[in-house]
């Protein structure tokens, strides 16, 4: 790693401030963070520690949505009675990223800030519709993510939460990679009031994205057998390596569609 | 005392243990010495490159940076050496271009060290190392070997098409193979792939290079399975060091699977600089730089060819096979696709006719050498899959095409056609017994309870021979070793009776401490706890040979036997003095010398004190004193065999396979501990099932690494493996050492590919697939299906 | 430089460190702790895994500075001060869990974590709690087997106890 400094704020405002200073950048659990700047892919100015910020941290379950504050790691999220009560889909998927030590460490803002194209947690977030909550404002899941490791978020903005509204049912497929233990291909498929939402990470070279015509399908008809008619998205545009080529890809979205309905 | 509590065949607790367990193990980066400096290594970023401009000078003045070397710094010096000299089918010498400590003018792939910074903390290293001006004008790089062979690009000027060598054997029988292939009732063939793989012991490579200028003393600690062969081959061939002016030490060992017998570049590195520097320098391995700069295993493509008769007797076996080399020779990697493999071809069978031609080839990828098994496991592989094949085109069962032509039981000592002669064995006894293991009357039950839930099912056998307990000296040497490869060791019975041993094998995991100490408490009748085993440290240790090729009990075992038995024999000598009886009537049992038929007795601890206090001894005939030393080398190899058994469950949608379970029945002569012997069978096939359903390295075209961290090199995790079922009841003791042990370090890793393969080929026979290269990932699995059943739809 | 004040193994300690300085560097380095093992560099091989305020984690993806004031434990912390080895250390040595030791201590300390949260895991529990710990020596069978019988006992004394 290079040098940098470590900042500790106690306070969303006080880190949205030490967020300003020049190449400043938020540390959320550093279970990404930290190998990337081992490798010295990075040059931070500054580490700006999120996780020490009282507000950032716990969940409140509600009767129609459940907050999960941005400095939440995934083992509470994964042993939240609230939360696997009311979405357990999402409560499982916390509970199978990475490793149970990245579990002990990494939080739900580090990872939708950072959207890795294989992460878990943006499937959960666009799959359900979900709403990011910033220092600053609230942005719906379908403008947030723009692309692999790129949001909506802005210079110096901090994740404070995600909001997700309870769904009828909904469950999380993932396909693991053998070695990294990210998800090769993951779906997340949720019947909610206003629909059904199929996300699917792991796959796209363009980042988490929803595969329309499985939703359409399962909203008629909610069930493996109506995702099984449907054609695999096109392989163009899935990512290639050698754990799986898109058309390889392309076949697993279907499959972990058709498991993500079953299990939900 | 019970035999099974103790000593010969029991599963003693193993000793080492609780250093382990207790954060007190000291591995070599846990050795910090005083005022020491830190080397950081710049490597190739690109696979095959000339360097045009190498200027360290802004390097050299960043802070706390002590010097930065560069190949410069080396001239003089001699090239990493290679211990083996394959000779070709023209009686030509293979082809030996240097392996420069440090690039000298041209990168040959990822990882090529250039130059290194050696700064008073690893960050001002890596930090300086960043103001190196350096530009390499990137070449053409030659990956796939049969490209390679075309020439166009060489990978060193001296071998314009990157041969390294083109070997035949055995030569004589080239032509009858032909000819039996040719009149053959059926020929099997198969064309095979047996993947890359990368050793990755959990202990990165680190070496610490101190020297002593007051007594001209260089001392290397380093992570090495064979300290004396470091020393050896440092000292000599590279650095110009006399032994006696060099001490190597391999304290604690984190696993080396082969990878770390090498001697390589950042030994002779540190122990160089230090000297230069006056100071202590360390460098330790990160493991995206174990990926690229430790010795890699496997990597053959082979066309395998198997003639049977019209009663299904095998009449013949051509091979032939590339064998990546890699961009240098490593120290024995010429050796491993010959005569480690070649003279493996008989495997378990009565084949008459043998052939192999082995074509190795330089690449502009890392380094290729001994990987656990080693020759063996690539021999075993494609036997064991041609068999099955075979068996499936003939429509009859593999195990009994395996058991009609397996070498039978009466048939020992048997001479295979390709050079060596089996000593032991009962493969039908071992095949007889995994078919137990594996509940063979039961699969048709359990595929067709797998079917319902729509899963295909596979049952899959292999049977293995390997030749360990490497091996008879003036055989090696006629084939090109440039080494003897006896074991040594000292027992030293201290005044008091306790005994410390000093061995020459290494242990890096195998128990070394545990299992010696067991075989000399049954040899002396003294309890294990009053023998130390001492080892992985030149200076105290008699010149051996290390640990490598499953040798250390039967090679560095035999040495601590042949020495305990001389010590018995002066012992037995002093025995008769003290108690005034004549040699021949002394017995020797339970730790107790004693005049035949009276009750007269002394301890072996008495006899013990009596050699260091002399007062009433036989000084005339006998030196005071009690030690010895032997180094013991072996009359052949051992051959330790066995039936493996493997069944999977393929999710035909996924391509994912199961190991639902795995069974294996081995013959490792006697075993002096089963609870270790278990260990390493556990521990090989665990990487035997990697090798063939998770790992691959891989380079693209132009020579990146794919998999060069553990983000993309997919090791097996507890969930991949299932319990493995382990029986070693069938036992032919090995007739040419005195504990009839056989080794058992290697044959999990080379019996259970085969086996995994073999069982997800008979899952998927339904679909039509007769064959996937390892591994058998789950894109690999589903294409295979998914290509296989487009074929037989059109 | 940053001063950090922590307790490891029930001692206070303290110490300077950058900022980009690792608890595992901490540990080794500034301690002399060497019995956390560093295996790898992306986080994958959990041969480095401590406890931090009980939990389980990677001490190589772990800043020291974020955890000053923590209650660290590491392998050295997990026998009795005589020595004894506890029940789980116990068992990999009756079970063979080991052989060349490297991976052991994050082995150690990973089952440890699994433990005082799951009781009485099932062979696959503990097999996918082991998700982020590589061996290579064991074919994990033996260490599997010893988490199992280390819970068993564990339940045992805990039976015993009440």
């Amino acid at each position: 790693m290079y040098a940098f400094d470590y900042v500790k704020p106690a306070s969303v405002a006080d880190a949205v401030k030490a967020l300003s200073a020049e190449d400043a950048q938020p540390i959320s659990g550093g279970q990404t963070l930290i190998p990337t700047l081992k490798q010295r892919l990075g040059q931070p100015s500054a580490l700006v520690d999120l996780t020490k910020i009282a507000d950032l941290v716990g969940i409140e379950a509600g009767s129609d949505s459940v907050l999960v504050k941005g400095a939440t790691t995934h083992a509470a999220v994964a042993a939240h009675e609230g939360v696997m009560q009311a979405i357990p889909g999402l409560a499982k998927l916390a509970a199978h990223i990475g490793d149970p030590q990245v579990r002990n460490r990494g939080t739900i803002g580090g990872s939708v800030a950072n959207n890795d194209p294989a992460a878990c947690y943006p499937a959960a977030v666009l799959g359900l519709g979900a709403t990011v909550l910033t220092d600053r404002r609230e942005i719906a899941a379908d403008d947030y993510f723009q692309g692999m490791f790129t949001t909506a978020l802005e210079e110096g903005e901090i994740v404070t939460g995600v909001r997700f509204p309870i769904p009828e049912k909904s469950a999380y497929a993932k396909f693991v990679q053998p070695a990294s233990r990210f998800a090769l291909t993951g779906v997340y498929a949720a019947k909610l009031k206003g629909g059904v939402r199929v996300a699917v990470t792991g796959a796209s070279e363009s980042g988490v994205f929803r595969w329309a015509e499985a939703e359409a399908a399962l909203a008629s008809n909610w069930s493996p057998e109506a995702v099984e008619t449907l054609a695999a998205p096109a392989a163009d545009g899935m990512i290639g390596d050698i754990h799986g080529a898109p058309d390889y890809r392309a076949h697993l979205v279907k499959v972990m569609t058709k498991r993500a309905v079953a299990a939900a | 005392m019970n035999k099974q509590m103790t000593g010969i065949g029991a599963s003693s607790k193993r000793r080492e243990d609780v250093r382990f367990l207790t954060g007190k193990g000291q591995y070599t980066d846990d050795i910090n010495r005083h005022g020491q400096l830190y080397a950081h290594f710049v490597r190739s970023e690109v696979a095959h490159g000339k360097i045009t401009k190498l200027d360290a000078s802004a390097a050299a003045a960043a802070p706390g940076v002590a010097h930065v070397f560069t190949s410069k710094d080396f001239e003089g010096v001699g090239g990493v050496p290679c211990g083996w000299l394959i000779t070709d089918k023209n009686g030509e010498p293979m082809k030996e271009p240097k392996h420069p400590i440090l690039a000298e003018g041209k990168v040959r792939h990822v990882g090529d060290p250039i130059a290194v910074v050696v700064a008073e903390t690893l960050a001002q290293a890596r930090d300086a190392a960043e103001l190196i001006d350096l530009e390499i004008e990137e070449l053409p790089a030659v990956i796939d070997m049969r490209e390679a062979l075309k020439g166009g690009v060489a990978v060193h000027d001296e071998a314009p098409d990157n041969l390294c060598y083109d070997w035949e054997f055995v030569a004589e029988n080239k032509a009858a193979v032909d000819e039996a292939i040719a009149r053959a009732a059926h020929v099997t063939t198969l064309e095979l792939v047996n993947n890359r793989l990368v050793a990755n012991p959990m202990e990165p490579r680190c070496a610490i290079g101190e020297y002593d200028r007051a007594g001209d003393q260089h001392t290397l600690y380093t992570t090495s399975q064979n300290p004396h062969v470091i020393r050896l081959l440092m000292g000599a061939f590279v650095l110009g060091i006399p032994e006696h002016k060099l001490r190597v030490v391999a304290p604690d060992v984190g696993g080396g699977f082969g990878t770390k017998i090498y001697h390589y570049a950042e030994e002779a590195f540190v122990t160089f600089a230090a000297k230069k520097l006056n100071k202590p320098v360390k460098w330790t391995a990160s493991r995206s730089e174990a990926f690229m700069s430790d010795a890699q295993g496997r990597d053959h493509v082979t066309k395998v060819e198997l003639a049977l008769d019209a009663d299904n007797n095998f009449t013949a076996l051509r091979c032939l096979t590339h064998a990546n080399m890699g961009a240098y020779l490593s120290t024995f990697a010429p050796c491993i696709p010959t005569w480690l493999h070649g003279t493996l071809l008989a495997g378990n069978y009565r084949t008459p006719l043998i052939f192999t031609n082995v074509k190795a080839v330089f690449t502009n990828t890392v380094p290729v050498d001994a990987y656990r098994g080693a020759g063996r496991p690539e021999a075993t592989y494609q036997l064991e899959r041609v068999i099955d094949k075979a068996a499936r085109e003939l429509g009859v069962s593999p195990i009994a095409l395996r058991k009609q032509n397996f070498i039978k039981p009466d048939q020992f000592p048997y001479q295979t056609p390709v050079a060596v002669v089996y000593d032991t064995g009962d493969y039908d006894a071992t095949m007889d017994k995994v078919v137990e293991m594996a509940d063979l009357a039961g699969f048709d039950a359990r595929k067709a309870e797998a079917k319902s839930r729509g899963k295909l099912r596979g049952l899959g056998f292999a049977h293995y021979i390997e030749a360990c307990g490497i091996a008879p000296s003036s055989l090696v040497g006629a084939l090109g070793a440039r080494a003897g490869l006896y074991e040594a060791a000292t027992v030293r019975v201290n005044p008091t009776g306790s005994v410390s041993v000093f061995t020459g094998s290494h242990s890096h995991g195998q128990g070394h401490e545990t299992t010696f100490a067991q075989v000399v408490s049954d040899m002396l009748g003294i309890p294990e706890d009053q023998i130390d085993i001492v080892h992985g440290d030149t200076n105290r240790v008699p010149f051996g040979m290390g640990t490598y090729g499953s040798r250390s009990l039967a090679v560095g075992g035999s040495a601590i036997v042949k020495s305990v038995e001389k010590i018995v024999s002066k012992a037995r000598k002093i025995a008769a003095h003290l108690l005034e009886a004549s040699e021949a009537d002394i017995t020797f049992e339970d730790g107790q010398f004693k005049v035949a038929g009276t009750d007269r007795a002394k301890a072996f601890g008495e006899i013990a004190l009596a050699a260091y206090v002399p007062h009433q001894y036989p000084i005339e005939e006998i030196e005071p004193g009690l030690e010895e030393t032997s180094f013991y080398d072996p009359k052949n190899f051992t051959y330790p065999s066995g039936g493996y058994a493997c069944e999977v469950e393929v999710d035909p949608e996924t391509g994912v396979v199961k190991v639902c379970a795995f069974h294996a029945a081995d013959d490792f002569g006697n075993l002096v501990n089963p609870m270790i012997v278990e260990g390493q069978i556990h521990g090989g096939v665990a990487q035997g099932i990697g090798q063939a359903m998770l790992e691959h390295c891989t380079f693209d075209a132009d020579g990146q690494p794919q998999a060069g961290s553990y983000m993309d090199y997919a090791m097996p995790r507890a969930a991949d493996m299932p319990m493995v079922n382990i029986d070693s009841s069938c036992v032919t003791p090995c007739t040419h050492n005195p504990l009839g042990v056989k080794g058992c370090g290697e044959a999990g890793a080379i019996g259970s590919p085969p086996a995994f393969v073999n069982a997800v080929i008979d899952a998927l026979a339904e679909r039509g697939v007769t064959h996937i290269d390892m591994p058998l990932t789950p894109q690999a699995v589903w294409k295979a299906i998914h290509g296989a059943s487009a074929v037989a739809a059109e | 430089m940053a001063s950090v004040s922590m307790t490891v193994n029930g001692k206070a300690v303290s110490g300077e460190v950058e900022g980009r300085t690792l608890l595992v560097e901490f540990l080794r380095e500034g301690l002399e702790l060497t019995g956390t093992h560093v295996g790898c560099d992306t986080s994958q091989c959990g041969a480095c895994v401590v406890h931090v305020n009980g939990e389980s984690v990677k001490a190589c993806s772990v800043l020291a500075v974020a955890v000053d004031g923590a209650d660290i434990r590491t392998i050295e912390g997990m026998a009795a001060p005589d020595g004894t080895l506890s029940v789980l250390q116990q068992a990999f040595q009756d079970h063979h869990g080991l052989q060349c030791g490297f991976c052991t201590p994050g082995m150690v300390m990973s089952a440890a974590d699994l433990l005082q949260k799951n009781a009485d895991p099932s062979e696959q529990e503990v097999r996918e709690w082991l998700e982020g710990n590589i061996c290579r020596c064991t074919g994990y069978h033996n260490i599997v087997k010893a988490i199992l019988a280390a819970a068993a006992t564990l339940r045992g004394e805990k039976i015993a106890a009440e």
